[in-house]
């Protein structure tokens, strides 16, 4: 049957396939128009024969309609037009500023660049008087403080997301959770003023002598307990990172769908397997991904490493020795950069630091993004 | 199965003590550090501290007056970069779809968002340090900016997301064109939003000591000029607490309490107020 | 002073998706005419063609020509912005402005479109659309407190006289009481039927009751299973119901599927 023209009066023959117990007016009632009772069952259904027809005629190939469609109006008015261009070039002024931060420090660093090639990542010397430059023991250092901080903070930090997710009573989640993201947010010079004034004698004076007397023939605890050095400096940097392996990751597994739970609740399991049987093994790539951020955090984190590192520049396996680490060496000496060289070599430690975070957080998102959108899907 | 059962009740039972544990354990190094900083802090300030240049090492009654002018004067700059950059970028993402170009934004902006700080500083100072020959309030806003920045583009575009799409259909619906539905519908509607948004900005770079130390250098004065070195809170603190004096030691307390009265103000009411939001938006 | 509306041949799509089918329908002026049809029959979608809502989505598009009045809003040339702010539109769900009182709810279509700019024309083009809307009574001390602050159906009341502040030909109203408790919907029903006299009431609405009581004229839409909408049927209200000339129309209207 073909659709109804408005102007078309209805064709007996429209009417002809139709039952003939069917053709005629319906019966619902002139009264129905005020109150329509819509009875099923009133009619006689129609014969098989003609829904068949019916079905057939719907299922044919899906036409196309008679007319093109028009093109998108590009009658956007100029006050649309200029709106969206000021926004997208602001957008677009973000890839801009990346990519001129590195290469600005490119820039700035070719004169060690060229004067050191790769050899710079291997030097251990740092000698202002004879312009040698390496960056081996700052990197060393970095890494060291970095990894020994993610040691501590990683599984204190995931028990307290689970604690915050899982098993803290509701009434003090949302508090609890905003007193983690605030600690993440306190800045790095108030860390680092507390770290120097209090852990450090802390430190020195009950922390590291019975490790000394324990393990003090090992390589790791080896050297005077001075306060000072990596030890205390992965300490705070461990305390600094740990709201943030906290907070991401229980962004992350507050994204873990309820029925994951419920599912493994109702196979009979505690809490205690539902999380670590159901929640994180689904949101494991988040958690990495949270940890991949901390570790960048760590990377980069500045004054309160400074402060407490002992800025050596020098990288040994104890943690009771002082040593040094990418931000702390640029911070210290900077201001103070003596030859053209030396500053350039202190922006080529800059250079690797950006590089190393850049590609820590691009690895961190993906994964945290990942999996995010795989729990809303 | 009686011995199995009661294994795994004991192992939740330690396992939650353990997360506990940590729990416990992560809360006192925090726990002792804001006590410290309250207690040390709250005490130490008084009436010099807010009024008072720093006094020649040695002697007491100085204060941190021009680093705190130096801060709230590096934040207003920092913020002409900074939120023009985030807000403007923001509106942007929160009107596209996820496809190649602001897919590619969104991106960079969360990896810039994770860029040391010092970098910023490093970046900062050879943009405007080394051309202008000096130390200055601008390098330091260009540093400071380039780290607010992130921060507010992607708070602005999440709050803009949450006005229902029905406020701007029934804008269009009037006649309304898709620009003017943005800025004098959707914005003001996310007000609340983008009021968070900028304060969250300004407590991210409010405490950040290296790139400042790098561009402004610091001062002992009240700044007076936007192209010589001034002080900022942050780097006094540090300064102060590299010193042998008690008296400078306290002083650094005082600005790190004041510092992070800041950041908690600051996010505390960047909370209070996308309650109010949320609430608002979704009434009725 | 409503405003006649005829789509001839109209399509849309959703991208590359085509929704709904050469629909041609004729809409008469000063009166109220209902579109019918089971959910995903593309009434929704084709109501929003009128007033070029439609192609605010991002990749959507619509073909063939819709006049209202003398003019084809599809024209080259012409500014779908300008289009709807000559047609207004209500939404299913009630819509006002959440940070704009009653007052500025009103007022914001002219505000915006720069219409209206003193102050004293502006009282009176808000309480003119406020009474029209059946509202005015309800809210007369209370203009400037928030709208968020009104129940459901003053909600929508209000979104009417926002729309009807605009001083439109065509009113286009997408299921407005479906959100709405019996009595609320009861009200908006007897608006419609004096709304008439002013303006050209095109309404869509899945409750056939509902069309039975308000509408002069009707038209039964229907997707096949190609999920592509058609009109099948359309005349005056009382035919639609008591004799409908298709099959499908009366399958529909007795309640065997939708």
């Amino acid at each position: 049957m073909e659709t109804e023209r408005i102007d078309a009066a209805p064709a007996p023959e429209d009417r002809a396939d139709l039952d003939p117990a069917e053709r005629g007016d319906s019966p619902i009632e002139a009264a129905a128009l005020t109150g329509i009772t819509v009875t099923p069952g009133l009619r006689p259904l129609a014969a098989p024969e003609h829904r068949e027809a019916v079905a057939r005629e719907r299922r044919a190939e899906a036409r196309p309609a008679r007319r093109e469609p028009r093109p998108p109006a590009s009658g956007s008015g100029l006050g649309d037009r200029l709106f969206d261009t000021v926004t997208a070039a602001f957008a677009g002024l973000i890839l801009v500023i990346l990519a001129g931060l590195l290469l600005i420090l490119v820039l700035q660093a070719r004169e060690a660049i060229q004067h050191f090639g790769l050899g710079f990542l291997t030097g251990q010397t740092w000698d202002v008087n004879t312009n040698l430059f390496g960056a081996a023991p700052a990197i060393e250092g970095t890494l060291y403080t970095s990894l020994l901080a993610l040691l501590l903070a990683t599984p204190v930090g995931l028990m307290v997301s689970m604690f915050l997710t899982e098993m803290a009573p509701r009434s003090i989640r949302a508090s609890l959770g905003f007193v983690v993201e605030l600690l993440a947010a306190v800045p790095s010079i108030v860390y680092g003023l507390w770290a120097l004034i209090v852990l450090v004698p802390l430190v020195r004076d009950y922390i590291q002598p019975p490790l000394l007397d324990h393990f003090g023939a090992t390589p790791f605890f080896s050297g005077y307990p001075l306060g000072l050095g990596v030890f205390t400096a992965a300490l705070i940097l461990s305390i600094m990172i740990l709201p943030t392996v906290a907070s991401i990751s229980r962004d992350v597994m507050l994204a873990v769908p309820n029925s994951q739970r419920d599912a493994m609740l109702a196979l009979g399991a505690t809490r205690w397997e539902t999380t670590w049987k159901a929640v994180i093994p689904y949101a494991r790539s988040g958690i990495v991904g949270a940890v991949v951020l901390a570790l960048g955090r760590a990377v980069g984190e500045t004054m309160a490493v400074q402060m407490v590192i002992g800025n050596t520049y020098a990288a040994n396996w104890s943690v009771f020795n002082t040593g040094t680490t990418l931000p702390a060496t640029i911070v210290t000496q900077f201001p103070e950069a003596t030859t053209p060289l030396h500053e350039a070599s202190l922006i080529e430690l800059a250079l690797i630091l950006m590089v190393v975070t850049l590609i820590l957080n691009a690895v961190a998102r993906l994964l945290v993004w990942r999996m995010t959108t795989k729990a809303v899907a | 199965m009686l011995k199995g059962y009661l294994a795994r009740k004991w192992t939740n039972l330690i396992g939650n003590g353990l997360a506990l544990l940590c729990v416990i354990a992560a809360i006192i190094p925090l726990g002792a550090m804001l006590f410290y900083v309250l207690q040390q802090g709250g005490s130490s300030l008084d009436l010099n501290f807010f009024t008072q240049l720093p006094k020649p090492e040695g002697e007491t009654g100085g204060g941190m007056a021009g680093d705190i002018l130096g801060t709230l004067l590096l934040i207003g700059l920092a913020s002409c970069i900074g939120l023009p950059i985030g807000i403007l970028g923001g509106i942007y993402l929160a009107r596209s779809s996820n496809l190649g170009f602001s897919r590619m934004v969104r991106f960079v902006t969360d990896v810039i968002a994770g860029t040391p700080s010092i970098v910023a500083g490093v970046v900062a100072y050879a943009l405007v340090v080394i051309p202008t020959g000096t130390f200055s309030a601008k390098a330091g806003a260009v540093a400071l900016g380039i780290l607010m920045f992130p921060t507010v583009t992607r708070a602005t575009e999440e709050t803009i997301k949450l006005v229902p799409p029905s406020i701007r259909e029934a804008a269009l619906a009037l006649g309304v064109p898709e620009w003017k539905a943005m800025v004098r519908v959707i914005l003001p509607a996310a007000t609340n939003g983008i009021v968070t948004a900028i304060m969250l900005g300004i407590a991210r770079v409010a405490g950040e000591t290296a790139p400042l130390y790098l561009t402004v250098l610091g001062s002992s004065t009240f700044p007076n000029t936007l192209n010589g070195p001034i002080g900022a809170l942050p780097v006094e603190i540090w300064h102060y607490a590299q010193s042998p004096y008690p008296d400078l030691h306290r002083q650094a307390w005082a600005g790190a309490f004041v510092l992070f009265s800041i950041i908690v103000i600051l996010n505390l009411a960047a909370r209070v107020l996308t309650f109010r939001l949320s609430n608002r938006v979704s009434a009725g | 002073m409503g405003e006649a509306v005829k789509s001839d041949e109209v399509s849309a799509w959703y991208s590359k998706k085509l929704a709904v089918r050469d629909v041609s329908l004729e809409m008469k002026p000063n009166k109220v005419t209902a579109l019918i049809g089971p959910s995903g029959c593309g009434k929704s979608t084709f109501i929003r063609c009128i007033n070029r809502m439609h192609e605010v989505i991002p990749g959507a598009r619509v073909g063939g020509d819709m006049w209202v009045g003398e003019r084809n809003v599809y024209d080259r040339g012409i500014d779908p912005v300008k289009v709807r702010a000559q047609i207004g539109m209500v939404f299913q769900r009630p819509n006002p402005f959440p940070t704009m009182s009653i007052y500025d709810n009103v007022a914001a279509g002219p505000r915006l479109n720069g219409r209206v700019k003193k102050k004293v024309d502006l009282d009176a083009l808000v309480e003119t659309s406020l009474r029209r809307g059946a509202l005015w009574d309800e809210v007369k001390d209370r203009l400037k407190e928030p709208a968020t602050g009104l129940s459901g159906g003053q909600q929508q009341r209000l979104c009417i006289a926002r729309a009807l502040a605009m001083e439109p030909g065509v009113i286009l109203l997408d299921e407005p009481t479906s959100a709405l408790d019996p009595i609320a919907s009861y009200k908006i029903e007897e608006l419609l039927s004096d709304l008439k006299d002013e303006y050209t009431v095109v309404i869509v609405t899945h409750n056939m009751q509902q069309a039975a009581r308000v509408a002069d004229f009707t038209a039964f839409m229907l997707a096949g299973d190609d999920y592509v909408g058609e009109l099948i049927e359309y005349g005056e209200t009382s035919q639609i119901f008591n004799t409908p000339k298709d099959k499908r129309t009366e399958d529909y209207i007795t309640g065997r599927f939708g």
